[in-house]
């Protein structure tokens, strides 16, 4: 019995009338958690209530208090009949459950109701008083913290970096469940509220075990996701990325955290056989083997990667050590360890060392209800949860499902293998669903990473080779991290045009965020590739089989799109890339974003080419010369948009190119599910230099034309879809965070697939204009973090959702005042970074003292020979044998450093922790007058994951909010517009209520992960399902900041106080 | 292909001023298009149509789902739903319950009733504002006359805290309320040169010392219904006209004060008689209700319009009411020299400001 969870109902306010006579309500309320519920009194004839109740004791588990929401009922009360449902609340508690975060949550709270929206606040009070237990069996995960973001949150840094978590927790969906047919739409949505947040703790809890079972204390990145599979159930998964994070300003969290993780470190090279197992297929990209890899159109390839010493059984075997108990405990966190992947999209500098390219996997799969776990594929001899060896098929259902997982993440990394990396960054998994027909998706980004802040042992063994090449700012990520004549493809690789040493691709697909340190020159921009494809309506198996067979197809034009467009902006490298692919009934849709950059160290891209097939035809000649110059002057055109003048650099610097010049892509990527011929999609184009756009036919020239449709966004106005716009710094604090919505519909005459593709392109063209125009007032600003969702309801429906945020900058760089600030900032953040760093630093070069800096010596030597060493000759010299020793030295020095560092910051915590609360009440005195005619305080929302000119001082715990709105009044509710206008705006209140009980004032790394809108006009209705993440924060103006800090002169704490980074 | 749903929702509230007015002029979306086309935005930010369209249509959904929460402007500071910056708020109230100077010289003094409010098409025939718009100005009077009707205290001090209105358009709302509740006719053809500041100058005087709340700041009603009691007690300033030897000893009194100083000395002279009844009379039959809705009618009939047409400057007629009124407190014989007071004072100041082209 851990826990006692105290409620308190204070008041109602603007309650709506429920009783027509007096034009009053006669309003009580009931606190349910659990199983257990108790009534406030009825407060008679008002709609402003004053309860003012006792505190409501639940005593609990804390497995119950991760799981379980907290669930007040607001009703009026009726003597003669039954008592009227105003709404509900739904409160997690999840952030009363570690140290750090809050310990109140208090405030006015939005009533809910399914049917009519928001009906009036209620202010509640709620704490949690934590029993610690150390039952190290115990089921709950107290003290894990979660957070959404996708890097190291502002105020903490990272210990150790652990790896990969996942989870999944399937049931059935309440809406398609026999009861359904006999009670009211409310009971029904209340039901899968409920359930889903349920599930959501539950998944939180269990992600949270892993965590701890790593030794960690954190998981960042963490997505969680449900897919609504109908019939089949409700599917609610999570990843994330485990950390040990340290507070900076408080080391009380990292006493115990440290002395833990250095402990199972040593033996983790033992544990993690994987790791050599990893590097044996190293040397010889598995995907010349491939051709044997499928079977039917359902991946069965995993299986041999999966024997290959890769698998959970000989993992245990090995791990001698290990008592059995011991073992089952951790076997599932070694299956984890498997997948070296990462979550994360931006990183401490010097973490990644090198990056590879996208790798990405799909897989068709049909659904049918979970608890039938005898049928997986669709060809039914496949059967995965064979050859993966699952121990029970009891509770079999997230088996099933964990195994379509896992084997897409094999296959994932697999890729990453055959681009020479040994893991996977900027990692994110997603699911579309028509009927029964599901693709999983999953993409990332194959990167060789710094061993440094890993624990794990599964990326050493190919880790050092490069490790040299940290030293050399803004480039290193870039060049090659595959040996270079035993390439994954053919590939055209120069020598980096920032070292001169090191070899580069000439384009660059990522899925992460542009590191900090990378030199770009101009700035970039957002680009989309767009595409539909019609398909028959099919049933099951025949549907999967047409779907399978579209997609390599897609992702092969959505591809040729993305380059020619990056191409056409005079840029060599995409970031944040997402490749979203849709399943409707009778047509499928690919949108990709990204931001294009040109990035110093690649080369110069080349224009873009175009040839006729018929070159006698004169007027045809013509016509394409005036293509290719209107395809010139756009280039020329976004050059100087861009800003973008690279340094004039002569071919003899560069050297030769390598033979076979021929423009390869970086994106590897394979339909699992496609026919046995296309086994690895070739994206390099065959024999043709891509830069050559052919026009034989009406549909090559409609893709030029469309290239050229593409409107740059109206000038003082930028576009990315990445944390930050490269090449702006000096941001202002003004943000508006938004989501826009589309739907339109297709007329049915005219489904061809150029009419498809013109509407769909301009569907989303128009949608960017629109959020132009509506935020003109905001000029010069740019849109970060667009992030675009396409979805297909119904047969002609296509329905769009863009969520991003608004910023505005200071265009005047010759504001000297402004500008030495952020220097200044910048500075301060680059200093920080260092003091992050030291302790690695210091690591690393003890630990390898002759490798950090003789390279770069020789770098120098050999850029003036301009021959250069081969990089696969100086790859090959890397040192394996040391690596062990190596190993268990700086695993030394981490125990040796870490104690010194908590000596050391002793005396730091003392005056941080003094000052922080007064920083903050001086932050909340401030707010209050500032808004003084309102009692509501401003919270912010942002899908970044910081805040403009304001330093986050404390993270408060995770926002994960799930709601379902229905109508029957449709017209009366402005129509399908209105009435999701009006719920989009809802949703935003109460998660800012929500923020603001838990005392924070924003919203950082938001995302708005579903958006699922059914309407039946003839019937007058429509439902939407909505689900948002988020971190609440408080965060404190810089300007007010510096008050603080000097007021309270505490030296030794106002680097990490002051530092502000706003990367 | 057709848009089906197409909207933006800000964490805060965009709001466009000039959609807003368009909105509160109540012109339809397509209209609001135009006018917008016509503006030459385009131009400016290089938009298409459709994106225009796309634009006022979203935010006249939003302005709609404000609207519920703006006639009752507490309610849009506490609501959790539209994250507003305050000063936002304010504009959008003011914005709000801001009226036509055309429209509520249509409705000043009329019954705020359903009737009148069927008139409304009338009155935007004739004014040229929206129906939309008239419907809405209408409401809000409507609105804050019911909420401080029977509110005890400041009628000003009431409406600022019910509404949220700056003081200016408080005190017209003040204004009009008094108006309203006591029916002052406004719209005969004789009136029609008074703009509503003259009216609501005058209310607000009559509102300062002609109604309870002048005597007694603790009862209901206090600043919008008149003091019947002092209404009554009225009938006693008729003894200045009756009485012959008073007025024949209070022309003499003010006579002799403005000789020399008058232009229209003479035409005074001549019609002291006849403008001394006219506003004796006024006050005496201040009693029955329907004289009282007569009030600013029997002014202009009775002194106004007499001294326009002999050609009185502001200045001569300011001369001649304060020596009008403070003569009186020479007449010996005359008893209600405060009650004398109280209504000339107030009549004073609204017969200047009356007295104008």
């Amino acid at each position: 019995m851990p826990g006692k969870l105290k409620v308190k109902i204070v008041a109602g306010r603007h309650l709506p009338v429920m009783d027509r006579a007096s034009d009053l309500t006669d309003a009580f309320v009931e606190v349910k958690f659990g199983n257990t519920t108790f009534k406030t009194d009825v407060y008679h004839k008002s709609l402003n209530p004053q309860w003012n109740s006792e505190w409501f004791k639940f005593e609990v588990d804390d497995e119950d208090l991760q799981d379980e929401p907290l669930q007040i009922t607001v009703l009026d009360h009726d003597t003669y009949s039954a008592n009227d449902a105003i709404g509900k609340v739904y409160i997690d508690i999840d952030p009363l459950l570690y140290s750090e975060a809050a310990t109140v949550i208090s405030g006015w709270f939005p009533i809910y109701d399914t049917i009519h929206g928001i009906r009036g606040e209620i202010n509640v009070v709620v704490k949690v008083d934590l029993f610690n237990d150390l039952n190290r069996f115990r089921q709950s995960s107290c003290g894990v913290k979660f957070f959404c973001t996708t890097s190291i949150p502002k105020c903490y840094r990272a210990m150790i970096i652990h790896g990969f978590v996942e989870e999944l927790v399937v049931n059935e969906d309440p809406e398609y469940q026999w009861i359904d047919r006999i009670r009211t739409p409310r009971a029904s949505n209340e039901a899968r509220q409920r359930l889903i947040s349920l599930m959501s703790g539950e998944l939180q809890r269990k992600i949270g075990l892993k965590v701890l079972e790593m030794r960690g204390n954190a998981v960042v990145g963490y997505l969680q996701c449900f897919d609504l599979e109908g019939e089949s159930g409700l599917v609610v998964r999570a990843i994330g990325t485990a950390c040990t994070l340290d507070k900076l300003s408080s080391p009380a969290a990292f006493l115990p955290a440290c002395n833990s993780p250095s402990k199972e470190m040593k033996e983790s090279p033992l544990v993690h056989p994987p790791s050599h197992g990893c590097r044996s297929t190293h040397n010889s990209p598995i995907h010349t083997a491939s051709g044997s890899r499928l079977t039917q159109n359902f991946s069965v390839s995993v299986p041999t990667l999966i024997y290959t010493g890769m698998g959970s059984g000989s993992a245990g075997k090995e791990g001698g050590p290990f008592k059995g108990l011991l073992r089952q405990q951790t076997q599932s966190a070694l299956e984890q360890r498997e997948f070296p992947f990462f979550t994360l999209t931006a990183f401490p500098p010097g973490f990644l060392v090198h990056v590879g390219g996208v790798v990405s996997a799909r897989s068709v799969k049909l659904l049918d209800r979970i608890h039938n776990p005898a049928f997986v594929g669709i060809m039914g001899n496949t059967r995965p949860y064979k050859l993966l060896d699952w121990n029970s098929f009891n509770s079999d259902e997230p088996e099933t499902r964990d195994a379509w997982w896992a084997e897409i993440r094999q296959e994932i990394k697999s890729h990453a293998k055959a681009l020479g990396c040994h893991a996977v960054v900027g990692y994110s998994e997603s699911t579309s669903i028509c009927e029964e027909v599901c693709i999983l998706s999953a993409s990332g980004t194959a990167a060789v990473l710094n061993p440094r802040l890993l624990q794990d042992g599964t990326v050493e063994g190919c880790l050092e080779q490069r490790l040299e090449e940290n030293l050399l700012p803004g480039c290193g990520f870039c060049h090659i991290p595959y040996d270079e004549l035993n390439m994954p493809f053919p590939a055209h690789l120069t020598y980096c045009c920032n070292c001169r040493k090191q070899k580069v691709p000439d384009v660059l697909f990522t899925t992460i965020d542009l590191p900090v340190d990378a030199t770009v020159i101009g700035k970039g921009c957002l680009i989309q590739a767009r595409l539909c494809r019609l398909k028959k309506k099919a049933q099951a198996e025949a549907n999967a089989t047409a779907i399978s067979n579209l997609l390599p197809f897609m992702e092969y034009e959505v591809h040729t799109q993305l380059m020619n467009k990056l191409k056409l902006k005079g840029m060599n490298a995409l970031f944040g890339l997402r490749i979203q692919i849709s399943v409707g009934e009778n047509m499928l849709m690919g949108l990709a974003s990204a931001t294009g950059v040109y990035l110093a160290a690649l080369p110069t891209p080349g224009g873009i080419q175009i040839a006729g097939k018929t070159p006698n035809d004169g007027s045809y000649e013509q016509h394409i010369s005036h293509m290719q110059k209107k395809i010139n002057d756009t280039i020329a055109k976004n050059k100087e948009l861009y800003e973008i003048n690279p340094p004039e650099i002569s071919e003899e610097i560069i050297g030769s190119p390598i033979p076979e010049p021929r423009q390869r892509s970086r994106l590897l990527r394979s339909q699992s599910e496609s026919s046995d011929e296309v086994t690895e999609l070739d994206l390099s184009h065959g024999k043709k230099d891509a830069f050559v756009l052919e026009i034989d036919d009406t549909d090559a020239m409609e893709d030029v034309h469309s290239l050229l449709t593409d409107v740059p966004p109206p000038s003082g106005f930028y576009s990315c879809n990445t944390e930050i716009m490269p090449g702006i710094n000096n941001w202002t604090s003004e943000i508006q965070m938004f989501t826009s919505v589309r739907v339109i519909r297709l007329s049915s005459l005219n489904l061809t697939n150029q009419a498809l593709n013109k509407n769909f392109n301009d569907l989303c063209e128009n949608l960017l204009k629109s959020l132009y125009f509506k935020l003109r007032s905001m000029i010069p600003c740019c849109l970060c973090h667009v992030n675009f969702t396409v979805s297909l309801p119904e047969d002609e429906l296509i329905q769009v959702t863009v969520t991003a945020v608004a910023i505005t900058f200071d265009k005047n760089q010759a504001l000297q005042t402004t500008k030495t600030h952020v220097e200044k900032s910048l500075q301060r953040a680059s200093t920080d970074n260092e003091e992050l760093l030291q302790f690695p630093l210091e690591l690393c070069s003890d630990s390898l003292p002759p490798h950090p800096f003789p390279p770069a010596k020789e770098h120098l030597e050999s850029a003036s020979s301009n021959s250069g060493i081969p990089a696969a000759q100086r790859a090959t010299s890397v040192d394996y044998s040391s690596f062990a020793d190596r190993c268990s030295s700086w695993i030394e020095l981490i125990k040796l450093k870490a104690q010194t560092i908590r000596r050391g910051s002793i005396k730091t915590t003392v005056t941080v922790e003094k000052s922080s609360p007064m920083g903050e009440g001086n932050f909340r005195n401030r707010s209050a007058p500032s808004c003084a005619s309102s009692t509501v305080g401003v919270v912010k929302m942002t899908p970044l994951s910081f805040i403009p000119g304001a330093k986050i001082t404390k993270y408060l715990g995770i926002i994960n909010m799930f709601f379902i709105r229905e109508t029957t009044s449709l017209r009366e509710e402005g129509g399908v517009s209105g009435f999701l206008h009006a719920f989009i705006a809802e949703v935003f209140a109460m998660v800012r209520a929500h923020v603001a009980a838990l005392g924070g004032n924003a919203v950082v790394s938001y995302i708005m992960k579903q958006c699922v809108f059914m309407e039946n006009p003839n019937k007058n209705q429509a439902q939407c399902l909505i689900n948002v993440s988020g971190d609440a924060v408080v965060f404190v103006r810089e300007s007010e900041l510096e008050v603080v800090s000097t007021q309270q002169p505490a030296a030794n704490c106002q680097p990490a106080c002051t530092g502000e980074v706003t990367t | 292909m057709t848009s089906e749903l197409d909207i933006f929702v800000g964490n805060t509230t965009l709001i466009d001023e000039d959609v807003y007015r368009l909105w509160l002029d109540g012109y339809s979306v397509s209209d609001a298009v135009a006018l917008r086309v016509r503006s030459g935005i385009l131009e400016q930010t290089g938009a298409t149509a459709a994106v225009l369209q796309s634009d006022t249509m979203d935010h006249y959904r939003t302005f709609h789902m404000l609207e519920r929460l703006l006639h009752a402007p507490p309610k849009l500071l506490h609501q959790l739903i539209f994250q507003i910056p305050p000063s936002r708020q304010a504009l959008l109230i003011e914005r709000y319950y801001t009226f036509d100077e055309a429209f509520v010289r249509e409705v000043l003094g009329k019954k705020l009733s359903k009737g009148t409010k069927k008139d409304l098409d009338d009155i935007s025939t004739k004014t040229g504002i929206t129906l939309k718009s008239c419907r809405r100005q209408f409401d809000n009077f409507k609105r804050v006359f019911k909420v401080v009707e029977e509110m005890r205290g400041s009628l000003v001090d009431n409406i600022q805290q019910h509404f949220l209105l700056s003081d200016r358009l408080a005190r017209d709302y003040a204004a009009i309320v008094f108006f309203a509740n006591n029916r002052f006719e406004t719209g005969k053809k004789k009136l029609q040169y008074l703009t509503f500041g003259d009216f609501a100058f005058c209310a607000e005087l009559m509102i300062q010392n002609w109604t309870l709340g002048a005597v007694d700041s603790q009862v209901d009603d206090m600043d919008v219904d008149l003091d019947k009691e002092f209404l009554q007690d009225l009938k006693e300033l008729k003894a200045l006209v009756a009485d012959k030897d008073l007025l024949d000893l209070h022309k003499s009194l003010v006579c002799t004060a403005l000789r020399g100083k008058l232009g229209v000395f003479s035409e005074m002279e001549a019609n002291f008689k006849n403008l001394s009844r006219g506003l004796v009379n006024v006050a005496a039959k201040l009693t029955h209700n329907k004289d009282v809705r007569d009030l600013f009618v029997d002014l202009v009939e009775k002194f106004v319009e007499p001294c326009r047409s002999d050609h009185w400057p502001l200045s001569d007629v300011r001369l001649f009411l304060n020596q009008y009124s403070a003569s009186v407190h020479s007449l010996d014989g005359f008893r209600y020299q405060a009650l004398w007071d109280r209504y000339m004072g107030t009549l004073r100041g609204c017969l200047l400001r009356l007295y104008h082209d």
